[in-house]
């Protein structure tokens, strides 16, 4: 059974299809990014996996349970056990130091526990900015922060929403490597992205156009790194289109 | 970590938390001066009323069946008195300190040198007092007819002028006469007579204008009749009638133990009345109807005003945080969706805005309970030229208006904040 399941899912806005008839499978463990040109669907997809929205029509399954008639207090609370968010524009609380950021999320899955929150900044190498602010913090670091608020609550899935579109290469590589690490460590990662070089590390890469799956591509040289020019060396095949 | 939370919000969004303390203050300033004038007016009002007269009248019991016969008020008595040496007690009835003032009266007829038939009524003026219970006090119709015009002299002064022979004329008499103040009119009574120094003319718009006032002393020596009055005009301050005192007032028995006490401890004029007539010798006492009617029915208009400034000013507090609040929540809406993204319920939300909201409130509250106390006694001392006394009950009030007001104003941001979409606010709907 996959982790996660979307079957012949539609979101209809009016007269627009921003999904239209998506059907795909993420198995445990797995790396996945979703990519698209702007309009292509990549955020409603997001949202619908991500349990912050709804589908028209199809189902969606999480570990066999169909979730998409699930009511929104019932969302938030399977979004909250299962999902670990990462945004493109990271979303810290601005007046909360980086570990109280981390501790956040505790503090709506179960209870805050300071230790634990200093051992996931740890994780993503900040264990030394815990105590600064957002604003006192680089982009880089920030997205850390986020990465660490994400996995904090051990998730099923990490959801992250273009994770590198505001960072430099510099950040952007060790964001990559953290998201390696996470994957090595067993975690379930689908990242949205609209950057190839980043979504050529996955797995498996999506490709959205106008609403539809219009392309599955396979990076079966998958060794999860960061490569910066280098597209021309992975071997990709192009399962369909 | 609830409470970081609150501690940053409210140090980051300490200007507009700052705005909505203070339109929280205004309103509940102007709700704790009109409660605080509110609750004190009864007694400040009355106070301010009682300058238009006395509210009850003691007569004999024989006088007051005839009046009741006959429909008349203030008719002539018949004979019968009522005792001088009784006044003092009426300071002692358990509403003492609500009467006011009060005087005694005794109505002779007397006779001029020109065989002039006169009214001659013997009152105190500005009688001097030491009541059993040690307070001494000054009542007279000096202060209970202040209304009264002294068109030449000055009022007559009983204290220095002690068995003097002294007299105070209403102005038709003393145009009829022909006498102005300095004159001496020799008036002769049933048992006595007398000449009497003119100190002042009244012009009282009624009756009194054709009527001689000399103290009651010599009143009552004119006729023989010491130690006896015909009537007392007390001023006191009573509460508004309502249905249990209309009830008591007309059948006692009618009414349960505890609704007989709670009447009795209550000083509606009925009331005040009837410890009266538990005090004085076979008198009545009766509320001067017109006027403790009308009492009751400024009282009434000056409350209603008050609770109309009252909720307009809540409302108006209600809309300002409404729309402070709005805005807040509206600048805070990634936050809060990524409170809800991360796992936060719509509860847990609400109740983080909230307690943010009400913890400004108290500040706010607080600050404008005693701002409003300062009005009130700025209000008190224009109106009613004295100082409101704060009334417990105002605080316990004001609170419950506050949270009340600041929960309506709270409601649209409280529901915008349910209706907000995490997906829509962190990136693109679509």
């Amino acid at each position: 059974m996959s982790l996660l399941e979307l079957r012949n899912i539609y979101k209809i806005y009016g007269e627009l299809h921003a999904l239209d008839d998506v059907s795909l499978k993420v198995e445990k463990g797995e790396w996945v990014s979703i990519m698209g040109p702007s309009g292509s669907g990549k955020s409603t997809m997001m949202n619908i996996i991500g349990c912050m929205d709804k589908p028209s029509k199809g189902e969606v399954l999480l570990d066999g349970v169909d979730i998409s008639k699930e009511s929104s207090r019932n969302l938030t609370t399977i979004r909250r056990d299962k999902i670990g968010l990462i945004f493109q524009q990271f979303h810290l609380v601005n007046y909360l130091t980086a570990v109280e950021n981390v501790m956040l999320a505790q503090y709506y899955h179960s209870i805050p526990d300071e230790k634990e929150a200093l051992e996931a900044l740890d994780r993503v190498g900040l264990a030394d900015r815990a105590k600064h602010l957002p604003s006192q913090l680089s982009g880089g670091e920030q997205q850390r922060v986020c990465v660490a608020r994400a996995l904090i609550n051990y998730p099923e899935i990490i959801l992250a929403d273009e994770p590198t579109g505001n960072l430099d290469e510099a950040n952007e590589e060790i964001v990559v490597d953290l998201f390696h690490k996470l994957h090595n460590e067993g975690t379930t990662l689908i990242v949205v992205t609209h950057d190839p070089e980043v979504a050529e590390v996955a797995q498996r890469t999506l490709v959205l156009r106008s609403g539809r799956l219009a392309k599955e591509i396979v990076n079966k040289n998958f060794t999860g790194k960061i490569h910066f020019d280098e597209g021309d060396a992975f071997r990709k095949e192009e399962i369909h289109e | 970590m609830f409470g970081r939370m609150i501690r940053g919000t409210l140090l980051r969004q300490w200007k507009k938390m700052l705005m909505i303390a203070f339109t929280i203050a205004l309103g509940a300033s102007l709700a704790s001066a009109m409660l605080s004038v509110m609750l004190d007016v009864e007694d400040k009002v009355n106070q301010e009323l009682k300058t238009y007269g006395a509210n009850i009248t003691v007569v004999p019991k024989s006088a007051s069946v005839l009046n009741d016969i006959y429909e008349v008020e203030g008719g002539e008595t018949t004979g019968a008195y009522l005792r001088e040496d009784e006044l003092g007690k009426i300071k002692t009835i358990f509403w003492a300190f609500n009467i006011v003032d009060y005087a005694p009266f005794v109505n002779v007829k007397g006779t001029l040198e020109d065989g002039t038939d006169v009214s001659v009524v013997g009152s105190w003026f500005n009688h001097h007092m030491e009541l059993p219970t040690g307070e001494e006090l000054d009542a007279g119709i000096a202060s209970l007819r202040s209304w009264w015009e002294i068109e030449s002299g000055e009022w007559l002064d009983e204290q220095s002028n002690e068995n003097a022979q002294i007299a105070m004329i209403g102005t038709s008499l003393a145009q009829k006469l022909g006498v102005s103040v300095g004159d001496t009119l020799h008036i002769k009574g049933s048992a006595s007579d007398g000449d009497f120094h003119i100190t002042g003319i009244f012009d009282a718009g009624g009756d009194e204008d054709d009527q001689i006032f000399v103290p009651l002393n010599t009143a009552q020596a004119l006729a023989n009749l010491d130690g006896c009055i015909d009537s007392i005009e007390v001023s006191a301050l009573t509460t508004p009638e309502n249905e249990l005192a209309i009830k008591v007032a007309q059948d006692p028995s009618s009414v349960t133990v505890s609704q007989y006490e709670l009447w009795y401890c209550t000083a509606y004029a009925s009331s005040i009345c009837y410890q009266i007539q538990e005090v004085i010798t076979d008198s009545v006492a009766s509320p001067v109807r017109q006027v403790a009617d009308s009492e009751g029915a400024i009282l009434e208009k000056t409350k209603l005003l008050m609770i109309l400034i009252t909720i307009l000013s809540l409302i108006g507090a209600a809309l300002g945080i409404c729309n402070l609040v709005t805005a807040s929540v509206m600048e805070r809406s990634s936050e809060i969706g990524l409170m809800k993204a991360i796992g936060a319920q719509n509860g847990a939300i609400s109740g983080l805005v909230l307690t943010e909201i009400f913890i400004t409130a108290i500040f706010g509250g607080v600050i404008g309970f005693f701002a409003g106390f300062g009005f009130a006694q700025i209000i008190g001392q224009t109106v009613f030229n004295s100082a409101i006394t704060l009334k417990p009950m105002v605080i316990p009030i004001v609170s419950i208006l506050v949270v009340l007001v600041t929960l309506a104003g709270s409601i649209p941001a409280i529901r915008m904040l349910l209706r907000l979409r995490p997906a829509e606010v962190l990136h693109g709907g679509r």
